[in-house]
């Protein structure tokens, strides 16, 4: 029961998922979709532990002491989202939304502006023309930076055009090369699960 | 000024001070934003799936068969009891199978198949011109999937044709890395764009 059933169920919907693809009938599509939704729906229970985990964590460290302030700061504004939503909804112009316009978007593209800094600042460090490969990226690299700014018109008007070709076939050459390779990579991973070859999301315990 | 613009732009001051050095404002705002977005993922959650898709239907349109989700959803509950902990893994079954079942004709077809045929492009045009570009992804695509391929080991001239994936994968590489760099680059400019216009007003 402990290993066996759950093996069971991944095999079972893996092959029913799997062969539902081929069929066009109305109950193939309709069992597909029926699927899908409960996939979401045990998908969000599945984030509601990751949530509730999240707050038994911070509650735990906060009562030890550990980076207390820090804590309190992060569950008050967890706190906040649910309790905004109750009261006012979450719809356009709520408190709720506010926060999310005014609190997380702001902090959330700023935290993503500041790995400009970071990527540019490691790329300093590690950008070197030591070999012929490394000079191949780095002259990738520049030419994409110089084309997609004003800086690079001063150089030559033709550099955006050499920019396009450089990223629509030798680079979307090796692009798609990978992307085979992610694509078979994901297949026989699938297919292993599904057998049951591939076991470690069953966890170490018996 | 509205105080929507003066929260924003102080919490995002606060997040810009990490380039001084790590600091407790930064973290104060670093742990605000985490709960905040937790908080905010739960409240979509609970109202986009799990009212649209299980209480209203089950309770309100009495669709039964929406008991089986709610099961196998409570199990994951099982967790927390070492006891019954092991009844996790039914759920857990049940979202990796089909996970799977389904991403063996879409990653066949949209990650292999379809990767294959845009790359297959006639080499000559009708004027008997050489295709230059069409050559190039081909070579690219055939030297990078022999770099990938690790059967054999990369001597002779495999290894030659191997090397000369590495080049397409570099250039690969370069351009994303340039494309990173500056889509990261346009998000910090509006971001200063908002703090000197919006928040500190020193420009129009």
């Amino acid at each position: 029961m402990g290993r066996k059933f759950p093996l069971a169920v991944c095999f079972l919907f893996g092959v029913v998922m799997f062969i539902q693809y081929f069929s066009q009938s109305t109950a193939a599509r309709n069992l597909n979709q029926t699927i899908l939704d409960y996939w979401q729906i045990v998908f969000a229970f599945t984030l509601i532990v990751g949530v509730f985990s999240f707050f038994k964590n911070n509650v735990t460290h906060i009562s030890r002491g550990a980076d207390r302030p820090y804590r309190v700061v992060g569950l008050i504004g967890f706190c906040s989202m649910p309790i905004l939503a109750l009261i006012w909804g979450i719809k356009a112009d709520t408190p709720f939304m506010w926060m999310f316009e005014n609190v997380q978007a702001p902090m959330q593209s700023t935290v993503f502006a500041l790995l400009a800094f970071f990527v540019a600042s490691a790329s300093f460090r590690g950008f070197r023309a030591r070999s012929l490969p490394a000079a191949v990226l780095l002259i990738s690299a520049l030419l994409m930076l110089l084309s997609r700014s004003n800086i690079g018109g001063y150089f030559s008007s033709g550099l955006p055009e050499v920019a396009n070709w450089v990223r629509d076939y030798p680079s979307m050459a090796a692009r798609r090369a990978i992307l085979i390779g992610i694509g078979l990579g994901s297949l026989t991973t699938s297919l292993r699960v599904i057998i049951g070859i591939e076991r470690t999301w069953l966890g170490g315990e018996k | 000024m509205e105080m929507g613009t003066i929260i924003a732009g102080i919490l995002t001051l606060a997040i810009l001070s990490f380039l001084y050095r790590d600091n407790p404002i930064y973290k104060m705002a670093e742990y605000l934003l985490i709960g905040v977005s937790i908080g905010y993922v739960l409240v979509i959650t609970w109202t986009n799936t799990l009212m649209s898709l299980l209480f209203v239907p089950l309770f309100a349109g009495s669709d039964l068969w929406l008991i089986i989700p709610l099961i196998l959803g409570l199990l994951m509950w099982a967790r927390f009891h070492k006891n019954i902990a092991s009844l996790s893994r039914i759920p857990i079954g049940f979202m990796i199978g089909s996970g799977a079942g389904v991403a063996i004709p879409a990653m066949l077809y949209g990650r292999t198949l379809r990767q294959l045929s845009a790359s297959v492009t006639p080499l000559v045009d009708s004027s008997g011109v050489p295709n230059i570009s069409g050559i190039v992804v081909i070579a690219g695509l055939l030297t990078t999937l022999s770099y990938f391929y690790f059967s054999r080991e990369h001597k002779g001239h495999f290894g030659r044709l191997a090397k000369v994936g590495t080049f397409f994968l570099m250039v690969f590489f370069g351009t994303t890395f340039g494309y990173t760099v500056m889509s990261r680059m346009s998000t910090f400019i509006g971001r200063m764009e908002f703090l000197l216009t919006d928040f500190l007003r020193l420009a129009n």
